[in-house]
């Protein structure tokens, strides 16, 4: 384990090998990577709260306002660009980050939750009754363009690919960096004790403050990508409360002391969606429950915890 | 003026049956210390064994004492409440008690999953009806307007199960010592209180109560799958604005999202949805443990 512990010689390795996947994996495995590398992206920014002992149960908000931002500029403005959209969807979950984060930051355990479940559902009330942008129904979204070069069936899902194994590498690095500096480390020891932390002369609210506000832009990040990657949006599939509860769901799985077991723990619901829905299309709820179940009770810290002994 | 009271009307119905759907969920959290997302999903049983339980009684002749429906609908919450407690609160909660909030939010979450999936299976995906209930007191005539008589009986039903348990709770023996239990957990186990029993029968009347509300509602709607879903999150915000564990709270912060929803209907039907998270929103920020409870000193 000591080769991994090297931050930019374990990204450079993960990156060599999602990349040499690509051309390995048939066409649906390619696709559902991506989609589960992209909401991996949304848990992470859940694990870098969960750090700090707040748990967000309404991720949904930025991975909606994310997946929008692509429906919207596609359907009104006819921007397809993917770089273009990926700016634009930080820029707005950013901005919605640094609006509710210094209000949010005054909140705790399970008002903290609510409260964040509460913004996401506000959200998917305004869009469901919004019929200019959809309403239920939701909007389709054009498939993207990479600065002009717009590929088609297998290239456009290989393209969409890399750039997500891309952006999942570099966020991934980054929030390692992120979580082993200063700054970051206060964060598990507000977990531990909050109150000591304010005496020793940091301040809690503003590293909850900075957490919500990374959290808000990789959501919008995951938002953007999935979907472009399945060409539609909606409210229900998009910002509703279970979405929120899956993205806490991988969160738990993975546990907060390894990034790399963020994105395994998403592939793994992928795929357990997918096999699932495709064996008992009636009972995948059920078997995901019951993992779900067992996950928290053997493991209370996580996929990552089987990597990392440190903490656990 | 006339619209003033349609809302106020509309208002208080839906209110009503707000706070039968969320009282469960209130009470379950101040003993327990467990928010219960599965809550929605005990409700969607509730209304399903009454479809079914219903069906059977006018199937069985039972249209020689209609009214018996009623006490059929209250028994097919009693019979939920006896099949689900033992299983979830012995078989899985009780290992949670100790552990963080959130925790509990999550395995409730996947209790939730769990019995989204075993409605199904029980009882199909195709919509249920029973509209017997919902017909048979009539229409009551209010000025210009006529309202469904079962409307009432739903205000009516709220009532009593609002006073019912206030007054469990703060006139018999037993109900001093759940709140005992709610005050000081670990000091009423050394003054010899059965926690466990505590707990049971504190999460047994959730069960009951989010059954019955779904009992009540059953008639009202056509009983398909999903119906769980959208109402454990108007009846978080309702106990989440009046203050988790407070029963007042809870009656307030039902009324309270009731009229808001009914005027957003009447006035302004696009922010229907939002409306109530918006009460919620506003009122958290103003008081962050919700209307009904003090404020605590931070533990170090």
């Amino acid at each position: 384990m000591k080769i991994l512990a090297n931050t930019p010689l374990a990204a450079g390795l993960a990156l060599a090998g999602l990349i040499a996947l690509a051309f390995v994996l048939p066409d649906w495995a390619l696709f559902l990577l991506t989609i589960a590398l992209a909401k991996g992206l949304v848990s992470l920014g859940i694990i870098t709260q969960m750090r700090a002992g707040l748990v967000s149960f309404g991720q949904g908000l930025f991975f909606g306002l994310g997946a929008y931002v692509a429906g919207l500029m596609a359907h009104f403005t006819g921007v397809t660009d993917i770089f273009l959209l990926t700016v634009l969807a930080v820029l707005v979950t950013g901005i919605v980050g640094v609006v509710f984060g210094p209000l949010l930051s005054n909140y705790r355990g399970i008002f903290f939750a609510m409260l964040s479940l509460s913004l996401s559902m506000i959200l998917y009330g305004t869009l469901s009754k919004m019929t200019s942008l959809g309403g239920t129904d939701g909007l389709n979204v054009a498939a993207p363009t990479f600065v002009g070069y717009e590929p088609e069936a297998r290239a456009l899902s290989l393209s969409l690919y890399l750039y997500t194994v891309v952006i999942v590498v570099i966020a991934g690095t980054a929030m390692r960096i992120f979580f082993d500096s200063q700054q970051g480390m206060i964060s598990l020891a507000i977990r531990s004790n909050e109150l000591r932390v304010e005496y020793l002369g940091a301040s809690v609210r503003r590293a909850h403050t900075q957490n919500y506000i990374i959290s808000a832009i990789l959501g919008g990040m995951g938002g953007v990508i999935t979907a472009l990657a399945i060409g539609h949006v909606d409210p229900e599939s998009s910002i509703f409360w279970t979405i929120s509860g899956e993205f806490v769901f991988v969160a738990i799985l993975a546990g907060y002391l390894s990034i790399p077991s963020v994105f395994a723990a998403s592939i793994i619901l992928e795929l357990v969606r997918s096999f699932s829905n495709l064996y008992f299309p009636n009972t995948w709820q059920l078997a995901l429950g019951i993992f779900l179940l067992i996950v928290i009770l053997t493991l209370p810290n996580g996929l990552g915890s089987l990597v990392d002994r440190r903490r656990a | 003026m006339d619209l003033l009271l349609v809302i106020l009307v509309d208002g208080l119905i839906y209110g009503a049956w707000l706070f039968i759907v969320s009282v469960g969920l209130t009470l379950v959290f101040g003993v327990l210390g467990i928010l219960n997302l599965a809550h929605g999903s005990l409700y969607a049983m509730g209304a399903y064994m009454t479809a079914s339980a219903v069906g059977l009684y006018f199937g069985a002749g039972g249209d020689a004492v209609p009214l018996g429906s009623y006490a059929v609908m209250i028994l097919a919450a009693a019979v939920v409440a006896l099949l689900v407690t033992p299983v979830l609160e012995r078989g899985l909660l009780r290992h949670f008690y100790h552990r963080d909030e959130v925790i509990g939010v999550l395995v409730t979450y996947g209790v939730f999953l769990i019995l989204e999936d075993v409605i199904k299976l029980i009882w199909g995906v195709e919509p249920l009806f029973v509209y017997e209930p919902y017909d048979l007191l009539g229409l009551v005539e209010w000025g210009p307007l006529f309202y469904v008589a079962y409307d009432f009986l739903v205000i009516g039903a709220a009532i009593v199960v609002g006073l019912a348990v206030w007054a469990f709770l703060n006139k018999t023996r037993r109900g001093k010592v759940v709140l005992a239990v709610i005050h000081d957990r670990e000091m009423s186990q050394t003054m010899g209180v059965n926690v466990d029993r505590v707990f049971m029968l504190a999460f047994g009347a959730g069960v009951f109560l989010a059954a019955l509300g779904g009992a009540l509602t059953a008639p009202m709607i056509s009983v398909s799958p999903g119906i769980g879903v959208n109402v454990i999150i108007v009846a978080f915000a309702v106990i989440i604005i009046g203050g988790l564990g407070s029963i007042e709270g809870a009656a307030i912060g039902a009324v309270l999202v009731g009229i808001a929803r009914a005027a957003s209907v009447h006035l302004m039907p696009e922010i229907e949805l939002f409306i109530i998270y918006f009460v919620m929103a506003v009122v958290l920020v103003f008081r962050p443990e919700g209307l009904f409870v003090k404020t605590q000193t931070r533990k170090i």
